[in-house]
């Protein structure tokens, strides 16, 4: 508890020296507000504009979750699918790994021009960027038994699934832990691009809005808002990643 | 590695193989379990009774193994799970007593010593009751005197069922062997033994005979070859 007290502080006492720096930039340099401005400013945006950023974020929050979740989920059954079976291997592993090669981002547009501008395309985004590194990380691990563990399978006879679930799925756990670190960084940005390419709501739109009019520091607050909501998902998984780790090896 | 050999291991007793590191042990020990092996094998290894070797071995490997994640007594039980037998809490809690560690059983790999982790590893293999029991160097992280007694508990839940021990220590060999032999990369031969029935008394005079001539033995067996 001590621990989270001090990174609490640490954080924090970070995050004043940032505003300290930058308001040091505007203040210095003199650039224009329209440009860049200060931190001032932007509260004073954020507290004026509470209402509709309010509304914006949680329309952006609840696209993220929403696309997190099904991103994970599907992730997560994919690489179980295809370490039980060895027929899902063989069709399925090639175009993992195709997929990983193609900017799944640049897909953006394309599942714009199918589904519309509202929530459904907005949603697949976020699950697809999210699906394969989850799928990929975690099965990668799943796959790498180590050989002590793999004999300890063998000797018993074990069936596929009761190694699976005894042995490879607890010893893929970090390779879990790596899939969701991607994951909350690439679904913040799958929301962004999401409503850049098309949508009427969202923090996105709402940046694209505000640059549109000039209201430069509107534009900062709704991307303030936006770092806060990939910052508390950072936290999330950091959680999980102790808790993991604690739960796994010692203790 | 080992270059041709032929070694007849009696069923229902103790076969102790000694050598140099490296020489092959551990690989022979894997082709008797059926394990995936480095090693090649021109040949074959064969029980008998002509019935397959591989669901009646239990096998402890060198190094511990045990899953990180789990308690000593989940570790003593995995075979079962992993079967899909009933585990059996107080036969693995009575193993752990035997092995000492009674009061460790929900301690995890990481909070315990080399040595002790590899006794949970021993009370795992004991737990198996398999016929053919593969053993690989079981107390090599032991002091000498928490070794002599999990070698007297070896010796004795182990009786009757066919035992392949790999060991470094000639004394540990003398003490336990019903037959030994030693490995070289000229082949395995045989090495003579005191004439009563292991576990033979280490302080005993034949005993140290024994294991003096062993250790002889081995010097002339396994010196490297000459330029
Ligand atoms: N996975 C592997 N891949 C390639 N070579 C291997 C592998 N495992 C072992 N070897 C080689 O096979 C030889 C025999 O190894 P093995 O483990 O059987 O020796 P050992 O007699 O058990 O030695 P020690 O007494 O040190 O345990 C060694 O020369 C080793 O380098
Ligand atoms: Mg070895």
């Amino acid at each position: 508890m001590r621990s989270v007290g001090r990174r609490f502080w640490r954080g924090t006492t970070a995050f004043l020296v940032a505003i300290a720096l930058w308001q040091a930039v505007v203040g210095l340099t003199g650039v224009p507000r329209f440009i860049l401005p200060g931190p001032g400013l932007v509260a004073q945006a954020l507290w004026d504009n509470g209402a509709l950023i309010w509304e914006n974020a949680l329309w952006s929050a609840g696209n993220l979750g929403l696309g997190l979740v099904i991103g994970i989920v599907l992730g997560v059954e994919t690489a179980l699918l295809l370490t039980l079976s060895r027929r899902a291997r063989w069709l399925l592993r090639p175009m993992l790994v195709v997929a990983q090669a193609v900017p799944v981002f640049a897909l953006a547009p394309v599942i714009t021009l199918w589904m519309g501008y509202g929530m459904p395309s907005k949603i697949v985004t976020i699950a697809l960027v999210t699906y394969f590194p989850v799928a990929s990380a975690l099965f990668d691990r799943l796959m790498a038994l180590p050989t002590g563990l793999a004999d300890l399978s063998h000797l018993a006879g074990a069936e596929r699934w009761r190694e699976t679930l005894l042995l490879r799925l607890p010893h893929a756990v970090p390779g879990l832990i790596t899939g969701l670190r991607l994951a909350v960084v690439y679904g913040p940005l799958a929301v962004l691009i999401g409503e850049w390419v098309g949508s009427s709501q969202g923090l996105g739109h709402l940046m694209l809005m505000a640059n549109g009019r000039g209201q430069t520091a509107l534009m900062f607050a709704a991307l303030f808002v936006l770092a806060t909501l990939s910052l508390a998902l950072w936290v999330i998984v950091e959680a999980l990643s102790r808790w993991s780790v604690r739960r796994l090896s010692s203790a | 590695m080992i270059d041709t050999f032929d070694l007849t291991l009696p069923a229902e007793r103790w076969s102790v193989l000694l050598g140099p590191s490296g020489v092959g042990k551990t690989s022979l020990l894997r082709l008797i379990a059926g394990l995936p092996c480095a090693a090649r094998l021109d040949g074959r290894i064969a029980a008998s009774d002509g019935a397959p070797l591989a669901p009646r071995v239990a096998m402890m490997a060198q190094d511990d193994q045990l899953l990180p994640w789990a308690s000593a007594l989940d570790n003593v039980m995995i075979g079962a799970r992993l079967r899909g037998d009933r585990p059996q809490r107080d036969l693995a809690r009575g193993l752990l007593v035997d092995v000492g560690l009674g009061d460790r059983a929900a301690r995890k790999p990481a909070q315990l010593s080399a040595g002790q982790r590899q006794r949970v590893a021993l009370a795992r293999t004991l737990y198996e009751d398999r016929a053919v029991v593969l053993l690989d160097e079981p107390f090599s992280a032991l002091d000498v005197l928490t070794r002599h007694r999990m070698q007297d508990m070896a010796a004795r839940l182990l009786h009757g069922r066919t035992v392949v021990l790999i060991t470094h220590d000639p004394a540990e060999a003398i003490r336990l062997a019903d037959r030994a032999w030693i490995v070289s990369r000229k082949g395995i031969a045989p090495c003579g033994l005191p004439d009563d029935i292991p576990p033979r008394a280490p302080e005993a005079a034949a005993t140290l005979a024994a294991q003096a001539a062993l250790l002889q033995r081995m010097r002339r067996f396994c010196a490297p070859r000459a330029a």
